[in-house]
């Protein structure tokens, strides 16, 4: 699914890289921790989280991650907002919780990663 | 004449430090953080000690304190350890052998591998300022330790410790726990060039010392805050005494 099609049928807000949206997205992947992130997220998966800090866009470019979420209409820093501008990763933001968010992703047909995902 | 004679007067005098600053060790700081310019720049702003703290490593520390050394200048050797719950807390140890020791816990327990790319390079300067190396190891991420397991690490190497700006969000022992455990036998704690004064009281409740410090990841950082010691000397076992308020030694912000 193009992350495009997400961020329209769920009314995300764009704040950066907007002709990103293209980006396919394979899975979702939801977590706050930084290194839980590095050690679990797969290429493609859009990640939801509240961390509005610059480091997640290092993150999300090492892993090659499809877009960041930041959910509870909480605001990326402006560094934040620079640095995904140059790494052209797109940060959207959503007034939902994590927990109605994911509901949704998966109403969309978004699931977990794949390894998880074969546990269901 | 032994220590806490109600006739004995220690001179004590005021001593200006800004405790955290980082080195072109630290992925997310600039590459022009050499020894000899941090210590250019510590002098500018009169400080009498500074704290070099790089993110889970302490590898630039000999050649800063060496730098500071020529220019009459105190360094405290410590670290900026992060925590599994990615809380970053400070340590500071008196000798090199105990603050090596510190290292290599921390290196045993920090997994991954630093891609230049997406976090930046991590320069091992000399005291002259020449690049002589860089450390591959992933210092921008978390160890697997606990905050109360580096706290007890660093203690049990006679060290101390700081949980690192309190008042920000990312990376502080509050916003990430929610609140300071009780049985968290941390020694100080630090808020950043930021934090709203209206909150200090708020922290000061905790019954720490509270100090101030810049983060410097840049040159113009230094010493844009700093924290006001008042002790006799000054040595490692003098700010222990601050923080702990013996015998008129204090900690001010």
């Amino acid at each position: 699914m193009k992350l495009g099609q997400i961020v329209e049928k769920l009314h995300l807000e764009t704040r950066v890289a907007v002709d990103a949206l293209d980006n396919e997205v394979n899975n979702g992947y939801v977590s706050d921790l930084l290194s839980d992130v590095l050690a679990n997220a797969e290429k493609g998966n859009l990640w939801i989280t509240l961390q509005i800090h610059p480091n997640i866009v290092a993150i999300a470019g090492m892993k090659e991650l499809a877009g960041i979420v930041i959910i509870n209409a909480r605001e990326p820093e402006e560094e934040t907002i620079s640095k995904a501008d140059q790494e052209r990763l797109p940060i959207m933001v959503s007034s939902m919780s994590a927990f109605e968010l994911c509901g949704k992703l998966y109403a969309l047909g978004l699931s977990g990663t794949k390894d998880n995902a074969e546990g269901i | 004449m032994p220590w806490g004679c109600p006739g004995l007067k220690i001179m004590l005098k005021e001593f200006k430090m800004d405790l955290h600053i980082h080195t072109c060790l630290s992925p997310c700081a600039q590459s022009e953080m050499l020894p000899t310019a941090i210590i250019k720049k510590a002098r500018e702003q009169n400080l009498d000690a500074l704290g070099i703290c790089d993110h889970n490593s302490a590898e630039n520390i000999t050649a800063v304190r060496k730098a500071a050394h020529r220019a009459g200048l105190r360094v405290l050797a410590g670290m900026e350890i992060c925590s599994r719950e990615e809380v970053h807390v400070l340590a500071f140890f008196e000798d090199d052998d105990a603050l090596m020791r510190m290292q290599t816990i921390v290196y045993e327990n920090l997994p991954g591998e630093n891609n230049e790319k997406y976090f930046g390079e991590q320069l091992i300067a000399d005291e002259y300022d020449k690049v002589v190396g860089s450390t591959k190891k992933l210092l921008i991420g978390s160890t697997t330790l606990g905050v109360n397991e580096i706290v007890a690490s660093a203690h049990s190497l006679g060290g101390l410790t700081v949980a690192s700006h309190i008042d920000r969000e990312s990376f502080s022992i509050i916003g990430q726990l929610g609140f300071i455990p009780k049985d968290l036998p941390l020694d100080a704690l630090e808020i950043s060039p930021r934090c709203n004064p209206d909150e200090i009281e708020n922290y000061k409740s905790y019954g720490l010392p509270l100090i101030t410090s810049s983060d410097a990841h840049l040159l113009s950082d230094i010493g844009r805050v700093f924290t006001k010691f008042l002790l006799s000397a000054l040595s490692f076992s003098e700010v222990a005494m601050a923080f702990r308020g013996i015998q008129g030694r204090a900690v001010s912000i």
